[in-house]
């Protein structure tokens, strides 16, 4: 174990860092130590970002019965004598996109507050990438290692609601202001499900640091069961809970009200054009980017390897193995569920994800007080963890549907 | 670090001082935001990050949230700069009377309030040290805090429901 925790490619990005820290002179040591961490964090996700989105538009064309985007390919440059014809399957479409929104015209409203305007999709790129900073990419691979990781996580991610206000205020257009005030409505409401789903982990693992939780979840059951937290009762439930807050955080599908294009326009994008929109459609993506990271870290093991046989492969991989299924779940649930109503979101959050994440922070309590149980004991800890997740789902479940389900359908004789 | 300080507590003051000079209310509130943002930062710079990141999740992220939604939801006028009215003689005094009262209950607890010599090295306090000291020792004032936000919270919800019956064609 020990052995491949330091093999070659385990250790390479940080040798490769610190070759490249001990060309520069000493005083620039220091500063470029950190430069190369955010330019490495910027590079990957920036990358990251961009295929994402054609991921994203390639599967929800094949969902659609479509091909997606397959004709972009290589421009011809003029000093080569021939040209790569190869359409390279439409993967180089985000960069033509790029090239697209930097070149639109970027037009501000008139009557717009100029500075809130400009503000608002920086400070929203600004504070969804510093997100990344507490993420454990791999086993030494933490940017900024903290005690209170996941706290701060939560506190760069609450400001992009301001600049949500920001943009939908500073528009100066009712649809603008409307949509903005929906959108925090909806982001308000689902935080706090989002930050319940992970005190759980916190109350078992018994710290807030993101490094920590990783290495709480690094042992296998007879080398094949990981101890992923996703994998007990209340990890299982919070996990789900987690999964639908984080796609009403990032004003996903089934929860894209805040941009619901025929009903409110754009919402608070509608007075947005050119790099600015781009920039906060980016800031869209690297915010679920950034919480399906942690939910990979919280609840999927984070770096950790699904078998000890597979202990070989560098943790990094895993971890961006792990994300990247996390996408295209999202991307997955994108192209299947309809949009909800305002009303169904609100009820969603607070009639049903709020109760039970909180009575799952109990079903961890006892979890965390049950923890020395042993033998058939266990089993009784397995089955009342469950009962207190289970029979809440059914009774809050079955109260909120009644009337509603089943749907009996009429057709005219 | 005495320069960090310098300018963290002249942007503190600096946007607190805006906030109160701009006419427009939204632009205030945004101006409080960037000020507590600025005592996250004081708090950071003295090493408590668990309070700072504390103070920027509550403040920048639910509180201003609080005023803006206050700021909008309560302005009758559709201008977005809202005239201040003259200030009279009975408002100038009571905002005196308010600052002083603040000034001192403040002032006397600077006063009254004992430094100890810092320690040559800044004590390693874990988050589940936090918690242990809040839950055991501060748990008394921990439960009142949360008392009186629930009964604010019971009290907006009272307020701000209206009896008036609802016409039924008004009904969604």
């Amino acid at each position: 174990m020990s052995a491949a925790a330091d093999s070659f490619l385990e250790r390479a990005p940080l040798e490769l860092r610190d070759w490249a820290v001990q060309l520069l002179p000493a005083p620039l040591q220091w500063i470029s130590h950190h430069l190369i961490t955010i330019v490495a964090v910027l590079a990957v996700f920036g990358l990251f970002f961009a295929f994402t989105t054609v991921a994203e538009r390639k599967l929800l064309g094949r969902l659609q019965n479509r091909l997606g985007p397959n004709r972009a390919g290589l421009p011809k440059f003029s000093i080569l004598p021939w040209h790569i014809r190869h359409k390279l399957f439409g993967l180089s479409q985000p960069f033509a996109d790029a090239v697209k929104a930097l070149t639109k015209e970027d037009i501000v409203p008139a009557a717009a507050d100029k500075v809130l305007h400009f503000l608002a999709p920086v400070v929203v790129v600004g504070f969804s990438l510093m997100t990344f900073a507490v993420l454990p990419f791999g086993r030494n691979l933490i940017p900024v290692e903290l005690d209170a990781a996941l706290l701060y996580f939560f506190a760069a991610g609450s400001a992009s609601e301001l600049a949500i206000f920001m943009a939908g205020w500073s528009s100066r257009n009712k649809y603008s202001l409307l949509a903005a005030m929906r959108a925090l409505a909806q982001l308000i409401s689902y935080e706090l499900p989002l930050i319940l789903s992970v005190v759980p982990v916190v109350l078992v693992a018994s710290t807030l640091s993101t490094s920590a939780i990783v290495q709480a979840q690094g042992a296998w059951t007879f080398g094949v069961l990981p101890h992923w937290f996703v994998f007990t009762p209340w990890g299982f439930a919070g996990f789900i809970i987690f999964l639908i807050s984080a796609l009403a955080e990032s004003n996903r599908s089934p929860f894209d009200l805040p941009e619901a294009e025929s009903e409110l326009v754009a919402g608070h994008l509608t007075e947005y054009s050119g790099f600015k929109y781009a920039l906060f459609f980016m800031a869209e993506y690297f915010g679920l980017t950034a919480l399906s990271g942690l939910g990979v870290t919280v609840f999927l093991g984070g770096w950790q390897a699904p078998c000890e046989l597979l202990y070989w492969v560098p943790s990094y991989l895993w971890f961006m193995g792990k994300l990247i299924l996390m996408i295209m779940l999202f991307i997955w649930v994108r192209g299947t569920l309809l949009r909800l109503r305002i009303d169904q979101l609100t009820r969603l959050s607070w009639q049903f994800l709020v109760p039970l994440a909180l009575l799952n922070v109990g079903n961890a309590a006892f979890w965390a007080l049950t923890a020395q149980w042993s033998g058939p004991l266990q089993l009784v800890r397995w089955a009342v963890s469950a009962a207190i997740v289970i029979v809440p789902f059914l009774v809050i479940g079955r109260s909120l549907s009644a009337g509603y389900a089943p749907r009996t359908y009429r057709y005219a004789p | 670090m005495t320069a960090a300080l310098l300018l963290i507590a002249v942007l503190m003051l600096g946007s607190a001082a805006a906030a109160m000079l701009r006419r427009n209310l939204i632009h205030s509130a945004l101006l409080l935001v960037a000020s507590w943002t600025g005592v996250a930062a004081f708090y950071l710079w003295a090493g408590a990050e668990f309070v700072a990141f504390a103070q920027i999740l509550v403040y920048a992220g639910a509180v201003s949230m609080v005023v803006l939604f206050a700021v909008l939801l309560t302005r009758q006028s559709r201008e977005a700069d809202l005239p201040i009215e003259p200030a009279t003689v009975t408002r100038t005094a009571s905002a005196f009377a308010v600052a002083a009262s603040l000034a001192a209950v403040i002032g006397s607890a600077v006063a009254t309030a004992r430094f100890p010599a810092a320690s040559a090295e800044a004590p390693a306090a874990s988050v589940k040290q936090i918690g242990l000291e809040l839950m055991a020792e501060h748990g008394a004032a921990l439960l009142i805090v949360g008392i009186v936000l629930t009964v604010a919270l019971i009290g907006a919800t009272v307020i701000a429901s209206n009896d008036k019956k609802r016409d039924p064609e008004d009904a969604p």
